[in-house]
């Protein structure tokens, strides 16, 4: 359809640019007016807290690019410039650093409450796909800009990781060789790691945007797990959710500026103090905690093809999900042996995150194994099982039913799944 | 619910496990505990002692410059330990640097000045090995960051040294150092009772100047510190205000939904 917008605002000079550039009514659709299930509870606050977190690493990236010289003479001397001489240079740095780690606290967090409240079912199937492609740019920025800094961490991990692709057969080395630009870790990567550090974080927020429209779709999953069904189980976005992620947003940032401005140091390794020796391997190459889980999954499988191969099935299996689970019930709450499945799994990814930090030996290896094995258990055979097998509870008839009235449950919904309607 | 609330017990009880202590790369490999000091700057509030400082600048510039550069410091950051612009101008002066080339275009020396960096004892890497039995002296400016246990592990060090228990055979050169990873370490014994004359009357016994020595490396390894906590106070006391009052608009937004 051709012609101008019929713009609603008021005021002329927005009603002409409304007109022709609708931004104001799209705003106006989808962060005002926008209807919201109203029974978030906080655990809702932690996509727009991840936003932000982004906005944050742009901001603050974008300041340390400026200082920063990618070159491997100069990088480490470039960073410490960043650190003594540059005006609040070590603010930025340090919110940059810490940032990172914020931000995969805010994501981790947010992918597990899309776990335990079913929120990657129909007919979210493509947003939580969406979401899962934004985890792998993450980590993949993540893990170049460790790189930058150019001490002894940087490049070792920067080795080990990039040889991980060695374990593919015959075409291994020759792929090593060409994401280093060399025959080693050197000048090359790191200047192409810098590119694509200041690159991949704007891929980023493009893919957020289209998780943000595949969002507006389908709407907001909420803890009952159950559609909206009439506007009394909604609210308009703005006033309550701006003010209510306001309110988790804050009391992120307490925790934030806590790291930054008193415990800067709290996720970083010490070996990343001395700068890259190509001559001299750290007696420990520990990744940054965040990637933990997924180290402890690649060395808990004693063939390294395999181990790689685990590793990266440890994500792809996450877009599977929507299939995988079979029952049509989302909320855990309803779940009882789900919830139950659920928490293990959270329990095999910190296990996971604490074998990665520790040598592969004695007791680790086999807590290593197990929680590998219960994590890919739980995708690929507990979920499609328990859907057929589980006995949910009764479901609520209306968001605003359990809110508002409190009373007990009318008996004919037991057991009902939701979607069939 | 009562078991999801074990499960997630035991989940934050593993995961305090994991991250209780104050950093998340795994411990030392090493037995020897290290000893705890209570320094001036520990802590959210802590602070460098001043005094410390000065008496810290005075160990490395004696004893531990013989050795160590310190490539990231300029002399003008002197004067944020309490010297005076004099007295930084007269140590900068004490060393000659390379002054760029003369009309003839021969490379000149000149004194330092208080924009030049510390200037490192040795011209390059293998000057510095060759001078130390093969071992290559740390810089020093990040040093404290650089090792695992920080201020602790470099205190540890400069007191942990000892003749070596009967059965350990030491290499040529080395020396035993219970702290120290393996134990034998190429660095002798740099600081003893009475190495360096404190001006201001303070005893230098062994421990006093590790103490002092290890804060002013601390300062020079983060001299953002006391800036840092001081505006850290103002943001969280800002932020603290602010969730406040965003937390009372919730509510108040919200009255009318529940």
């Amino acid at each position: 359809m051709v012609g101008l917008h019929k713009s609603e605002f008021e005021s002329p000079v927005i009603r002409w640019i409304d007109s022709r550039l609708p931004v104001f009514t799209l705003m106006q659709k989808e962060y005002r007016a926008f209807p919201t299930p109203k029974n978030f509870n906080y655990l809702w606050n932690f996509g727009a807290i991840a936003t932000v977190m982004l906005l944050m690493m742009i901001a603050t990236g974008i300041f340390l690019a400026m200082n920063y010289v990618p070159n491997t003479d100069l990088a480490f001397a470039s960073v410490e410039h960043i650190m003594r001489d540059v005006n609040w240079g070590w603010l930025i740095r340090y919110a940059h650093m810490n940032g990172a780690s914020m931000f995969f606290i805010a994501v981790y967090i947010h992918i597990f409450r899309g776990l335990y409240y079913g929120s990657y079912k129909a007919p979210r199937e493509l947003l939580w796909m969406i979401g899962v492609v934004i985890l792998l740019v993450m980590m993949a920025t993540a893990f170049m800009g460790y790189v930058l800094p150019w001490g002894q961490m940087s490049y070792w991990g920067a080795t080990v990781i990039t040889n991980l692709f060695s374990a593919f057969p015959y075409v291994g080395k020759y792929i090593v060789t060409w994401l280093w630009g060399g025959f080693a870790v050197g000048q090359p990567t790191l200047n192409r790691f810098f590119a694509l550090h200041y690159l991949l974080p704007f891929v980023i927020l493009g893919v957020v945007l289209l998780h943000v429209a595949a969002l507006h779709i389908t709407g907001s999953n909420n803890p009952l797990g159950i559609d909206v069904k009439s506007p009394q189980d909604t609210v308009p976005f703005h006033p309550y959710y701006t003010i209510k992620d306001s309110v988790g947003l804050c009391v992120f940032f307490l925790i934030y500026a806590g790291f930054i401005f008193f415990y800067p140091k709290f996720f970083a390794d010490a070996d990343n103090w001395i700068p890259a020796n190509p001559l001299q391997t750290p007696a420990e190459i520990v990744p940054e905690w965040y990637f933990l889980p997924f180290y402890a999954i690649l060395r808990s499988v004693p063939n390294k093809l395999g181990g790689v191969l685990m590793m990266f099935g440890s994500i792809v299996v996450l877009f599977f999900l929507p299939w995988l689970d079979t029952s049509p019930v989302r909320s855990a709450r309803f779940r009882p042996i789900y919830r139950v499945t659920f928490w293990l799994l959270v329990l095999s990814a910190v296990a996971l995150g604490m074998v990665g930090a520790h040598r592969p030996q004695g007791i680790w290896v086999v807590i290593g194994r197990v929680a590998t094995l219960y994590y890919f258990f739980h995708f690929l055979v507990l979920l499609p099982i328990l859907g057929k097998i589980e006995r949910p509870l009764p479901l609520p008839e209306s968001i605003s039913r359990p809110v508002l009235g409190g009373g007990p449950l009318p008996g004919g919904v037991a057991a009902k799944p939701m979607e069939k309607a | 619910m009562r078991r999801l609330i074990q499960l997630a017990a035991l989940a934050a009880l593993s995961l305090g496990a994991a991250f209780g202590p104050a950093s998340l790369t795994p411990a030392r490999a090493d037995d020897e505990s290290l000893p705890h000091v209570n320094w001036s700057f520990s802590g959210p509030f802590g602070t460098y002692d001043r005094a410390a400082l000065q008496r810290g600048f005075l160990v490395y510039q004696q004893v531990c410059s013989a050795c160590h550069s310190m490539n990231y410091l300029y002399y003008r950051n002197l004067e944020e330990i309490g010297l005076t612009e004099e007295q930084v101008k007269a140590i900068a002066a004490s060393v000659t640097v390379p002054g760029g080339v003369n009309d003839q275009g021969q490379p000149i020396e000149r004194p330092g000045l208080p924009s030049d960096h510390f200037k490192a004892p040795f011209p390059n890497e293998q000057a510095a090995r060759a001078a130390s039995n093969g071992a290559l002296p740390p810089d020093q400016s990040d040093l404290v960051n650089a090792r695992e246990g920080g201020p602790d592990y470099i205190y540890a060090i400069l007191i942990g040294y000892s003749d070596p228990p009967p059965g350990v055979k030491l290499m040529p050169g080395m020396s035993y150092n219970k702290y120290f990873p393996g134990h034998q370490i190429a660095m002798p014994q740099p600081l003893q009772d009475g190495s360096v004359q404190y001006t201001d009357g303070t005893k230098p016994t062994l421990d006093q100047e590790a103490k002092d020595v290890v804060t002013f490396l601390t300062w020079a390894a983060n001299p953002e510190m006391e800036e840092r906590k001081r505006d850290g106070v103002r943001v969280v006391l800002f932020l603290l205000f602010l969730t406040g009052v965003v937390y009372a608009v919730k509510r108040r937004v919200w009255v009318d939904v529940h």
